[in-house]
């Protein structure tokens, strides 16, 4: 890897001989707690012989096997992603996609005529709120959703390409669907596109002890 | 107490139901069938008939273009947009209709009596422009003018071997005759059958021009059962044409592949997925079928499934063809692992384009050192051309490889009108540029991958010199960015991106920086994409880039 002889477990992605070995190769979608799809395309690495770049987190090390992980291919469509992303969505809740545009050159007004993926906030429930805008479609919500956590399938697609966007069964709200508001969603989501009451209220500028009232008061009308 | 009536969907999706998931599309299809649309109630009776999640079959209905979640007619026309209709004229017929109508393009009628639509590809390329009409589960095709019940097939060519029995006007099992290399190959091991067919070179005709023998011998040789044969019938790469006219006039030929090829590798079960845009085909296909079993070449050692696509061009690459038949989105799998051991349903699956199987029964009738007589040695036996655009006669032509592409012009007469010739478009909308200094290449798979183009699908394509190339081109991105699944990055993204750029320079404002730009968006999605359709998405683009830079510089 990158000129450097590794030995690695037997079943190691590349992802993890690299991470193993002190070799930084960035990740998006990718989160240890959901199936590795390699849909962000940013751990791509160059593998001797393959006619493509090949996704790092799904790959598996094999033996005698040459990788560079910072060849000019592979940071050509690393900063082409990223630009593509700025251009895309709002990353203003992302912090560590915006330090690897950074790193990587990238500059969020390299496509002038981007139409970007625009939504209205989704507030429809006690718990979380959903701002499709800043979604970048890493799948983690609909996966913990579904067979990697909760088995809940509250959540999918809708449309296609360009315009997929999740969303619910024909667009229903959160407590007309089968999610039963375990959060696990909002924890895997690395961009702010799903976010918590609170936090969310907080930013509005809404104050602690308002949000307390607001709570408490919710819980008094139950009784 | 009284127990209710079941309503018409219950009735229509029942034997889906144990299916399960798998059942997906085909209720979907009988939901739409009744309702001309997929309502919220419907999705909600085949989600608990087929034990799918709520959100799951929505996922589904919003995934296939031909699906609708919104109040849609079941009378709809649809008129292709695409390349070669678009060199007839197929915007203006649209906006008339629409005019006429007073719709926009993919509106419906308040009264849902009519829905107008743009559509993809419909195949009909030869025919140009091209209409489809579905009216009350009854369809047409034409020119908006003209309709038929199916569309006329225009096959020429100096051989007719694989084409031998198209057009004649009849696909009964009688005038096919009996299924003769199923009949050799069953006297032969299935090792045998496979090394037939490894030693006669046959490389898939989907594109990929991988080599079938082995292929085969991969999912014979795999651990795991049952086994599955698929016929990859979703022809929807823009300018082919092909496997639609070989499916329509001559079932036969395609099932007894299949059946050979099961016999190879031990399947129990095949499959045909054919796209929805071929409805005309699935009647015709069924009586074969029907034909085939009561031959006894179907029955119960192997028979075959029909499965209808809803609208993915996507669903022509193999792994995505799976997940639609397995009732989901058609998103296309990480490979390896290869569909040889990890296919239709997990098991070991071979899968192989229509042509490809209508090559397999002659292989084995004559044997392979017959069938290597005529080509090349390196690209033996003929190939199916689809042939359209400005060309005096568009059609499929058969010829055996190795004529150039001079000699398959003249064939179709030329150039339309004699005007010289601007470009050939090889391979379809994922392919590439040929222009005047290739018209001496042999149309073989060495040949032109020295030539740098590719064979695809086997589309050629034909750009008069008064065509304006940046609104051909724009024509090609606007189909990809339509048909991109989402699934990765780069294709997601960059098929937008491409299209954006695209828009712009086809009404001539460029800016510039703008050829870096294209060519970072294209590289990108070639060198990154997780499928087939993201790495060539930009093929075309990148191609005419190389052939006239000056159309992408201000």
């Amino acid at each position: 890897m990158d000129g450097k002889e590794i030995t690695v477990e037997d079943g190691m992605t590349l992802l993890e001989a690299a991470r193993e070995n002190g070799i930084e190769i960035p990740t998006i979608c990718w989160h240890e707690a959901t199936t590795a799809n390699g849909l962000c395309r940013i751990c791509v690495v160059e593998v001797e012989g393959w006619r493509v770049l090949q996704p790092a987190c799904v790959v598996q090390a094999v033996k005698d096997i040459k990788v560079r992980t910072r060849s000019e291919k592979v940071i050509r469509a690393r900063k082409t992603i990223l630009e593509m992303l700025a251009s895309t969505m709002d990353l203003s809740d992302a912090p560590e996609i915006l330090t690897m545009m950074d790193e990587y050159g990238a500059s969020a007004d390299r496509f002038p005529d981007a139409i970007r993926r625009e939504s209205e906030i989704k507030d429809d429930n006690p718990m979380y709120i959903r701002d499709y805008s800043k979604c970048l479609l890493c799948w983690r919500c609909v996966q913990v959703c579904a067979d990697d956590a909760q088995y809940t399938y509250a959540i999918n697609f809708e449309g296609r390409g360009y315009e997929t966007q999740i969303g619910t069964f024909f667009d229903k709200a959160i407590p007309e669907t089968t999610c039963v508001l375990c959060g696990q969603c909002v924890g895997v989501c690395p961009t702010g596109a799903l976010k918590s009451k609170r936090q969310y209220l907080l930013e509005q500028g809404v104050s602690p002890e308002e949000i307390s009232v607001l709570s408490t008061g919710r819980k008094k009308r139950k009784k | 107490m009284k127990v209710a009536e079941p309503s018409p969907l219950q009735i229509a999706i029942e034997p889906y139901s144990p299916l399960g998931r798998s059942g997906l599309l085909p209720a979907l299809h009988a939901a739409q069938k009744i309702y001309g649309w997929v309502s919220e109630a419907s999705a909600a009776e085949i989600a608990k008939a087929l034990r799918v999640p709520l959100a799951d079959v929505h996922g589904v209905i919003e995934f296939y273009s031909l699906f609708y979640d919104e109040p849609t007619s079941r009378h709809v026309i649809r008129v292709c947009t695409d390349v070669a209709c678009a060199l007839k004229d197929a915007d203006g017929i649209l906006n008339r209709l629409c005019s006429k109508h007073g719709l926009n393009p993919g509106q419906t009628t308040e009264d849902l009596s009519l829905t107008l639509e743009p559509s993809p590809c419909l195949g009909l390329c030869e025919h140009a422009p091209a209409v489809w009409t579905m009216d009350d589960g009854r369809w047409t095709v034409g020119d908006g003018t003209v309709e038929a019940d199916r569309p006329r097939s225009m096959v020429y060519g100096p051989i007719r071997i694989l084409t031998a029995n198209c057009g004649n006007g009849t696909t009964s099992l009688e005038t096919y005759g009996e299924y003769a290399g199923l009949k050799k190959a069953k006297g032969m091991t299935p090792e045998a059958v496979i090394a037939e067919i490894k030693a006669s070179g046959l490389v898939g005709r989907g594109g990929a021009a991988f080599p079938a023998g082995i292929k085969w011998e991969g999912a014979a040789k795999a651990e795991g059962s049952p086994k599955y044969i698929v016929c990859n019938a979703d022809e929807s790469e823009p300018g082919t044409f092909k496997d639609r006219v070989l499916l329509l006039d001559d079932p036969h030929r395609v099932i007894e592949g299949m059946c050979i090829a099961a016999y190879a590798i031990g399947a129990g079960k095949g499959y045909i997925y054919i796209r929805a845009e071929y409805p005309y085909i699935v009647p015709v296909l069924e009586n074969a079928l029907n034909e085939a079993r009561e031959a006894g070449y179907l029955g119960e050692d192997f028979d075959i499934e029909i499965r209808v696509g809803a609208g993915a061009y996507i669903c022509g690459e193999e792994t995505a063809l799976f997940e639609s038949i397995e009732g989901k989105r058609g998103f296309p799998r990480i490979k390896p692992p290869f569909p040889t051991t990890h296919g239709l349903f997990g098991k070991p699956t071979v899968i192989n384009n229509v042509e490809t199987l209508c090559t397999v029964p002659m292989i084995i009738t004559q044997g392979s050192a017959e069938y290597r007589k005529l080509g090349t040695e390196k690209s033996p036996g003929s190939k199916l051309f689809c042939v359209s655009g400005d060309v005096e006669r568009t059609g499929v032509y058969e010829v055996p490889f190795g004529v150039t592409l001079r000699e398959l012009l003249e064939m179709a007469g030329g150039v339309k009108n004699g005007t010289p010739l601007k470009a050939v478009l090889f391979g379809g909308a994922a392919g590439a540029f040929a222009t005047q200094e290739h018209l001496d290449v042999k149309l073989t798979f060495e040949d032109l991958r020295v030539a740098g183009l590719p064979l695809g699908s086997g589309v050629v394509m034909v750009f008069d010199e008064t065509r304006d190339m940046r609104q051909v081109l724009k024509s090609l991105v606007h189909f990809f960015a339509h048909e991109s699944c989402g699934k990765c990055y780069p294709c997601q993204m960059g098929t937008q991106r491409q299209k954006e750029i695209l828009d712009r320079m086809a009404e001539g404002k460029i800016l510039a920086d703008d050829f870096d730009r294209l060519q970072d968006v294209g590289w990108t999605m070639t060198d990154a994409s997780l499928c087939g359709l993201g790495q060539t998405a930009a093929s075309a683009v990148l191609s005419a880039m190389k052939l006239w830079p000056e159309l992408f510089q201000g």
